[in-house]
């Protein structure tokens, strides 16, 4: 088990003076293992990015603990060696003043001091490769001059150059067309095989489903439903799952039209409950599982 | 015909040059009809829905003209452009959140949005179009920072066809929601074409799927032309460009399982608009291009609707 969550809760202090108080995540435990795509879905104001940033140590914990083989975060040079993150924006992580290449060189600066230039060129060009980039192409240029997509494969670059155990992707490809966004969950499926173990946030539920061997959905902060992806999306039973997977627009099908209470007779009120096993590895927080017909 | 645009060429003076982000662009639309207007990042779908409301700065009309209900619209002319807006044709823009007057309540801003365009205000219509989009009547007394985002989309889709507009310009409306939400704007969409409230509607979006749910056709660009233009059911499941079909494939969808299945992206980036390579703009990353493509493919109707410009469909 490498990445941990223990009943994670962060709570922020809104309104006037801090008053009031408000749980972004509450109460959240799952697990990523190595060489696994864990994927987190969420509409927006679910938490997810809340819990990715908990991770990566840029948001404090309120109270729970999140561990990393065994070590708790903390935001130190040691912890980001084996735990890094990309984000949604490939355009607003680069200086662009700077060529793209120069986060390659930040890296070996504060990481790798003692490499040789010559050795840690030939670092970055293989590890480029490895990302299906073109050195030749993409070195030495300027962000403008380069995609999104080609940026945000330099950035999986740049954390693959550290000795890299947990990858976390925050809506890495949303910013992406179609046609360079599947390359990026390519290359995240084929990170796996090397033994990393990736979280990949996301709001979109066809990407998670392409990608993912684990599907958390999240609800105000909250689990309501994980398992195996294909429990989760070919037999969800939380009503809010069914109503997300619903919602989704498929190329050529209509529009599942009906919110499906035929199937749920409580979907209406929302019931929610304690997250319990519905069957091996198939966890819902429902707690009128036990009279669903199926 | 609700709308003829032709030869359409729109470009973006820079300092390095015209930008020819619209190039030669042709199609038509009938009444009633929702067109779907699909395509990655600078093809230029951005661009004609906005040539077709508002030129701004560094737009410049080249060449081509647009033809309303039989009157032609002086596109160029931001001045007689104004004749039309919001009557004829209206737009909705995709960051509704910034879209209405932060200071005012909303009720209070339609009326004075309507007072500036010589119209009073219908109180009992706006209300009817406010049950149509289920939003409850007290958000007129609202302040828009009180609304989510999807009822602010909605709400700005009231204002924007309080006038009945001919054409409607939807630009990426949906893009910022979650997809439940997305799902109520989309058929909010559909309800007023239904209505009539809109005569037809140009639906921009980079979002196949979200498209193929509600436009009748659907238009794909590529680097400033049009690539295909068919019926919604024919694009999604026998499209004749190579660019479509690579780019249809390359979606991943759910109720799909994808355990050793790889989908494949399309290798390569469009050409710069600045100064675009002669002949196909799609030759350089299209696996079936040949000798023939150093020429630029005509538009032809491969099928009673169904325009292709390749050689090879």
């Amino acid at each position: 088990m490498m990445l941990r969550l223990d009943n994670v809760t962060k709570v922020y202090k809104v309104g006037a003076f801090g008053g009031k108080a408000f749980a972004a995540v509450d109460g959240v435990s799952f697990d990523v293992r190595q060489g696994e795509v864990v994927s987190l879905i969420g509409e927006s104001g679910s938490g997810k990015s809340t819990i990715g940033r908990m991770i990566l140590g840029l948001t404090s914990i309120t109270t729970g603990s999140i561990t990393v083989d065994g070590v708790p975060v903390k935001a130190a040079k040691e912890y980001y060696r084996h735990v890094q993150g990309v984000f949604q924006d490939p355009f607003s992580c680069y200086n662009p003043v700077f060529k793209a290449d120069r986060v390659f060189r930040m890296i070996k600066d504060s990481y790798y001091p003692e490499v040789s230039g010559a050795e840690w060129d030939e670092r970055v060009r293989s590890t480029v490769q490895d990302v299906r980039l073109n050195p030749g192409q993409v070195l030495g240029k300027y962000p403008h001059q380069l995609s999104g997509g080609q940026l945000q494969r330099l950035l999986i670059a740049r954390a693959l150059l550290l000795d890299i155990k947990l990858l976390v992707a925050d809506e890495i490809t949303s910013m992406l067309d179609a046609s360079t966004r599947i390359d990026v969950l390519n290359l995240l499926a084929e990170l796996k095989e090397r033994g990393l173990g990736v979280l990949y946030v996301t709001h979109d539920l066809s990407l998670g489903n392409y990608l993912a061997e684990r599907t958390v959905v999240l609800r105000n902060g909250t689990v309501v439903e994980m398992g195996l992806t294909e429990k989760v999306f070919g037999d969800p039973l939380h009503p809010y799952t069914r109503k997300l997977l619903a919602a989704v627009p498929r190329l050529n099908a209509p529009w599942e039209d009906a919110e499906p209470t035929g199937v749920c007779r409580y979907h209406a009120a929302g019931a929610s409950g304690p997250l319990l096993e519905a069957e091996a590895g198939h966890f819902v927080a429902c707690a009128r599982l036990g009279d669903c017909p199926r | 015909m609700s709308l003829r645009v032709s030869e359409l060429r729109v470009y973006y003076r820079t300092l390095k040059g015209d930008v020819k982000a619209l190039d030669d662009v042709s199609f038509t639309m009938r009444d009633g009809e929702i067109l779907g207007l699909a395509g990655e990042s600078g093809c230029g779908k951005t661009t004609l829905g906005k040539s077709l409301i508002r030129l701004d700065g560094r737009m410049r009309h080249m060449g081509g003209t647009v033809e309303l209900d039989g009157r032609e619209l002086p596109i160029g002319d931001d001045r007689r452009m104004n004749e039309f807006r919001f009557h004829e044709v209206s737009l909705i823009p995709q960051y509704s959140m910034s879209a209405m007057n932060p200071t005012r309540k909303i009720g209070k801003m339609v009326g004075e949005l309507l007072r500036s365009r010589g119209v009073t205000l219908d109180r009992a219509e706006l209300e009817s179009r406010l049950d149509l989009v289920e939003l409850p009547r007290t958000v007129l007394g609202n302040y828009p920072i009180e609304l989510s985002g999807g009822m602010k989309q909605r709400m700005v889709m009231v204002i924007s066809t309080l006038l009945n507009p001919s054409l409607l310009i939807a630009d990426e409306v949906t893009s910022a929601l979650d997809v439940s939400t997305q799902k109520a704007v989309a058929k909010a969409l559909t309800g007023f074409r239904d209505a009539g409230f809109v005569k037809s509607m140009i639906f921009v979006t980079h979002d196949l799927a979200l498209t193929s749910r509600i436009a009748d056709t659907i238009m794909v660009m590529y680097a400033g032309r049009l690539a295909e233009k068919a019926p919604a059911g024919v694009m999604v499941t026998a499209p004749r460009h190579p660019y479509t079909k690579l780019l249809i494939n390359s979606l991943p969808e759910v109720g799909v399982r994808y355990a050793d299945k790889k989908l494949a992206g399309i290798a390569g980036s469009p050409p710069s608009l600045l100064d675009p390579p002669a002949g196909c703009r799609f030759r350089d990353r299209c696996p079936l291009a040949g000798d023939e493509c150093a020429q630029e493919p005509p538009v032809a109707e491969v099928e009673p609707g169904h325009f292709v410009a390749c050689w090879k469909a």
